[in-house]
């Protein structure tokens, strides 16, 4: 078989990226990983909670010990990371479009590559939802656990999802006070362990409330919470105010799919997912040729499904390249498929292997 | 200039039951509206910031204040003007000693080569 000489390109070096490229590099494929920070991990170091899963998916192991095990492994391979490299362009031919350190711009003819750009947080605009101390709770995270520096000290978590309770319990863990964690939903929304620490910590978890406004001059000083009825409006007269200085939102997660959409990726929209995500097959697969997604731009999950995703990607392409024979490519997909469905189980994981089934069965159907 | 009080990591978080004591990191001097801070190596000017207790970072052309909002160099609330150059994303850029970072008022201007040269 004929072996492909120029590189996978990988975009993202999280942990979906990471895995890819590991794979591929693993098969012997050349293969390159951008990423525009100036650490690669994307955000497993800021995930200082214990992953669930089964003992080989890692469970019990804390996110920021598996992102050192997989840099320590993909320096052991000697893969070729360019940190500071921003893609800013990729067409349907597989030139990727990159700026270095921001002031040198090359381009690179890849014969794969996979996009593993993330996703990006969710904003909830209401009424002071500007001022200084309204921030993501993917902020405070960073800050927290990456930066070791305190963004506020009394602080309003918006969103009872799996990211809402965790960093709520990691504010606590740094040393600030959690006002409450609220929803706008009759049921919280993240994993009960979670979410149990939390309440156990004395942390009041708000259902049917929403945020109406903050307050303060210079920052926040104030949040005015409101009940909502069925329709999610406010009820008038159930006002309350909490003196807090930051407000955390924790609102869910968007695929960053600019450059799929850049190279022509059909997109298709799922709500369990994230909203707009491309289509793709069982092996990552876009709808255009050589192009793959893997991790959160393929629909927002966890980083544990990210990095099996990113293992299929990497599978396949250093076989399509020709560095991988069908049957060792089919041994080691079956593996990770095995692994990544087990994953998706319980009442979260299901839903979110139903919205998957049916990306893979609209991708059959729209480009087979 | 050198005059200016300096401000103190008060938001800075030394223990940490998950991650224990902070290590201990090369300082990093830099400015922020004349006064001088110190930062770690390598961290970005927007936690070096948010530590000293620095509440706003910039204004809007309306005079409305803003902080930061995503942290990752994504939505650009917490632009500075950095050595003269304006809308420099602070939490993606490393502190370097004798930085000057400022304050700026909608997206800021330029300054003169001049002035630069005299950082």
């Amino acid at each position: 078989m004929e072996r492909e000489t120029r590189p996978a390109v990988v975009v993202g070096a999280g942990p979906a990226g990471l895995c890819a490229a590991i794979e591929l590099k693993r098969a012997g494929a050349p293969v390159l990983l951008l990423d525009e920070n100036s650490k690669p991990g994307g955000q497993l170091f800021k995930q200082i909670h214990k992953f669930f899963g089964s003992q080989e998916h890692r469970a019990g192991v804390r996110g920021f010990e598996i992102g050192k095990d997989l840099l320590r492994e993909s320096l052991d391979l000697g893969i070729d990371v360019r940190l500071d490299t921003e893609v800013v362009g990729l067409d349907p031919n597989l030139n990727v479009w990159a700026v270095e350190a921001r002031k040198r711009s090359y381009t690179l003819e890849a014969s794969r590559v996979i996009l593993a750009t993330g996703a990006t947080e969710n904003a909830v605009p209401f009424p002071g939802w500007t001022l200084p101390g309204v921030m993501t709770a993917g902020c405070a995270q960073t800050l927290i656990n990456v930066h070791r520096v305190l963004p506020g000290r009394r602080v309003l978590v918006v969103g009872s999802g799996n990211v809402g309770v965790i960093v709520a319990y990691q504010l606590l863990q740094a040393g600030a006070e959690v006002a409450a964690v609220i929803e706008a939903a009759p049921a919280l929304g993240g994993y009960g362990v979670h979410t149990a620490k939390v309440r156990r910590a004395g942390v009041p978890m708000l259902v049917r409330t929403t945020i109406v406004r903050a307050e303060g001059s210079e920052g926040v000083e104030r949040a005015v919470l409101a009940e909502v009825d069925g329709k999610f409006k406010p009820v008038p007269g159930t006002e309350r105010t909490l003196e807090v200085d930051a407000i955390c939102l924790a609102v869910g997660l968007t695929p960053s799919i600019e450059l799929a959409a850049l190279a022509g990726c059909r997109t298709f929209f799922v709500p369990e997912l994230g909203g707009h995500m491309p289509l793709h097959d069982e092996f990552m697969r876009s709808s255009v040729p050589a192009v793959y997604v893997v991790g959160d731009i393929a629909g927002v999950e966890e980083a544990s499904t990210a990095m099996e995703e990113g293992r299929l990607a990497g599978i396949h392409a250093a076989h399509s390249m020709g560095y991988l024979d069908r049957e060792e490519m089919e041994r080691r997909t079956a593996d990770t498929r095995r692994r990544l469905r087990a994953l998706r189980q319980g009442v979260f994981g299901e839903k979110r292997f139903v919205a998957k089934e049916r990306v893979l069965a609209e991708k059959e159907k729209e480009c087979p | 200039m050198t005059d200016a009080p300096e401000l103190s990591a008060v938001n800075r978080v030394t223990r940490h039951a998950v991650l224990g004591d902070l290590e201990a990191a090369r300082e990093v001097r830099i400015w922020f509206e004349g006064r001088p801070l110190s930062a770690r190596e390598g961290e970005p000017i927007l936690s070096a910031l948010v530590a000293a207790g620095v509440g706003v970072l910039r204004h809007t052309k309306k005079g409305s204040p803003r902080r930061m909002f995503c942290g990752i160099g994504r939505c650009t609330d917490c632009v500075m003007t950095v050595d003269g150059v304006p809308g420099v994303r602070t939490c993606v850029t490393a502190v370097r000693d004798g930085m000057r970072v400022e304050r700026q008022a909608g997206v800021g201007r330029w300054a003169r080569e001049e002035e630069r040269d005299g950082a």
